[in-house]
């Protein structure tokens, strides 16, 4: 089985570029030129160095005794969080600008759920010195105010979406619009696995740093460089993207995904797009996404900011169709539950995203010797209030 | 002979004017479609609502919101679809994203267009190639004309690639941008306006996406078979409501 994109952008089923005419010069511009791209020595060069001294690259893989005591298990966690702007998000924003550069753009656009791709895009544009808008929903802004107060601290001008739900998708949109508007200087940094032909793939290759670093960090713990699992959370998908990338084709590494279940799969108040998605084409790729039975996509919901996206990358609708991933979701409340123990347990706050992932023991038993490496994806200072909120702090 | 081309052939410039099914009021689809040929117009874009518009500009976006709140479906537009040949000669096409056909079923959304007599299909993100790849027999076989866009940033070799997989008119984007009423076309427009003529295409051009008034029709005309008028007749609707389209349209020619 192959789990790379195909020349056409194509997982299996999943993929393509299914964009307006308007799109089609500056998606084919980045898709005939991403790969030499990458693949330039100077490139290379200029990305490792950023990761490393910027960044904070390599990220610690952590052994996590008490969790481990506690699950009966070997847990390593992936410290994503301890990266520069506290999450797996600049990695990708990192390389984008790199490549944005070399394609000689002068104005960045980038979509923003959360605000923590925004603030990654924000950040390597200040770096750079280059323009940066970033669109956000009307509702989230009022929802991650700091969020928004360190885009615009880093000179990013934050553009409100006002159209459809105010969300994510909507900010989505409304970056897709801006690119249509100012189709020769600009180019856009998704932050996710998602969107058209050559995103998925060129996000998931600036992402797979994370499981390359697994790799030879495990081969010095334990001799070995395949875990028997690998476990992400997923709302579009890069940091599982990254985190599995490098085992894909060793099926001895079991692939985890953990959907967020909000309230309950079935309660009509959730996020878990594998489970309750039907194929179909959202920001101009052909995936799994939560729509109404007339073909309009819906609103999801997670108490998670970062995973409440109707899609899901098409690498990830490609593993759950084939079975590859195991898809696991998980509700709020146990999301939250877990948070707290590994507060508690080991001294870190874990993004509400990543707590998602630490929530698989509910769900799945391991055995006393398996290795389970968890990504852990962002840290927890931006959920401070959802946290207080929720226990009472 | 699908009615798209036996307009094409007339010796005269088409206006084609463009709505969204559903709005303003959920039961205006064949009011307006009726109205609109009464009134001398040439052919009819109805846009089948979307929840995530991404080619579009603010005015079809809310346009497409307020038709999906009003109750708005696939299947409730066939519905009112189906006698609207009894009354209505011109061509009607179809014009929406492609996830809601999809989920009605490719074939099915086919057939049932030519069931009701829907002469052809605008998709704006089903791209060409796939297009050609994987739909082109099933849109043919139901006697459907799929028209693709081009802008001003789309190489020759593309526009003559799109020409071969055409069969009734090329949808010429006036500028880079989503849709919406935009005053006036410049020099930019006129030299794109003039590569295209030059390129002698197999396809009549109409032109879209900015035609607002008599004056942007009649510039968009000079050298194109007709123009398209969108946002500017939502607008129009949004003011004044359903009664007064002969106003209109007589407003551009």
């Amino acid at each position: 089985m192959n789990y790379q994109a195909n020349e056409k952008g194509y997982y299996g089923d999943f993929g393509g570029a299914y964009i307006p005419e308007m799109l089609y010069p500056n998606v084919e511009e980045l898709r005939t030129t991403y790969l030499d791209i990458m693949n330039e020595p100077s490139f290379k060069e200029e990305f490792d160095q950023l990761l490393k001294d910027y960044v904070g690259r390599p990220s610690p893989l952590y052994f996590a005794k008490r969790l481990s005591e506690k699950h009966n298990t070997k847990v390593y966690l992936k410290r994503e969080d301890l990266n520069h702007t506290g999450a797996h998000k600049v990695n990708n924003t990192i390389g984008q600008i790199l490549v944005a550069k070399r394609l000689g753009k002068n104005r960045i656009i980038a979509e923003t759920g959360a605000g923590q791709h925004g603030v990654a895009t924000a950040t390597v544009c200040a770096l750079m010195g280059i323009k940066c808008i970033v669109y956000m929903g009307e509702i989230d802004i009022k929802r991650q105010a700091p969020n928004v107060a360190r885009m615009k601290m880093l000179g990013a001008e934050v553009r409100p979406a006002k159209s459809g739900s105010k969300t994510l998708k909507d900010a989505t949109n409304e970056a897709i619009r801006d690119w249509i508007n100012n189709p020769v200087d600009t180019h856009y940094i998704i932050g996710s696995a998602i969107g058209p032909h050559p995103y998925p793939d060129m996000v998931t290759r600036f992402q797979s740093i994370i499981s390359e670093e697994i790799k030879w960090q495990l081969k010095e713990k334990e001799g070995r460089e395949h875990p028997d699992y690998v476990v992400a959370c997923i709302g579009g998908g890069s940091n599982a993207a990254g985190t599995y990338y490098h085992f894909l084709e060793e099926p001895s590494v079991g692939i985890i995904a953990v959907e967020a279940a909000g309230k309950g799969v079935h309660s009509g108040e959730s996020a878990a797009t594998s489970q309750l998605g039907k194929e179909g084409i959202i920001h101009g790729c052909k995936t799994l996404l939560m729509q109404t039975s007339d073909g309009q996509i819906t609103e999801p919901y997670s108490i998670s900011a970062g995973l409440d996206y109707p899609g899901v990358g098409p690498l990830h609708a490609h593993l759950y169709k084939t079975a590859r991933g195991e898809f696991y979701s998980v509700t709020d409340d146990d999301a939250m539950a877990a948070g707290l123990e590994l507060s508690q347990l080991e001294g870190i706050i874990p993004a509400i995203e990543s707590s998602h992932a630490l929530a698989i023991f509910n769900d799945k038993k391991f055995r006393p010797d398996d290795i389970v490496v968890i990504s852990l994806s962002g840290r927890g200072d931006k959920d401070l209030d959802t946290y207080i909120d929720y226990f009472k702090l | 002979m699908n009615r798209i081309n036996t307009a094409l052939k007339q010796d005269k410039k088409l206006l084609s004017i463009y709505f969204t099914a559903g709005y303003p009021s959920l039961n205006d689809t064949a009011k307006i479609i009726q109205d609109l040929e009464k009134n001398g117009v040439d052919m009819i874009e109805i846009g089948l609502p979307f929840s995530d518009p991404l080619a579009d500009g603010p005015t079809i976006q809310e346009s497409s919101t307020i038709a999906l709140k009003n109750g708005m479906t696939t299947q409730l537009l066939f519905e009112q679809l189906k006698d609207i040949r009894k009354s209505v000669n011109i061509p009607l096409i179809i014009m929406g994203y492609f996830n809601p056909m999809m989920q009605y079923g490719i074939e099915a959304f086919c057939a049932k267009c030519q069931e009701i007599g829907i002469d052809g299909l605008i998709i704006p993100d089903l791209p060409v190639n796939e297009y050609h790849e994987h739909y082109q027999e099933t849109f043919e076989k139901y006697g459907l004309i799929n028209v693709f866009l081009i802008t001003p940033q789309t190489s020759d070799e593309r526009i003559r690639f799109i020409d071969s997989v055409s069969n009734g008119f090329i949808y010429m984007v006036s500028s880079a941008s989503t849709t919406g009423a935009k005053s006036t076309f410049g020099d930019t427009q006129q030299q794109y306006f003039e590569r295209i003529e030059a390129l002698d295409l197999k396809n009549p051009q109409i032109v879209g996406f900015g035609i607002s008034n008599k004056e942007t029709f009649t510039q968009a005309t000079k050298t194109a078979k007709g123009a398209i008028i969108g946002s500017a007749f939502i607008k129009h609707l949004t003011n004044e409501g359903v009664d007064t389209i002969d106003k209109f349209v007589g407003s551009i020619r």
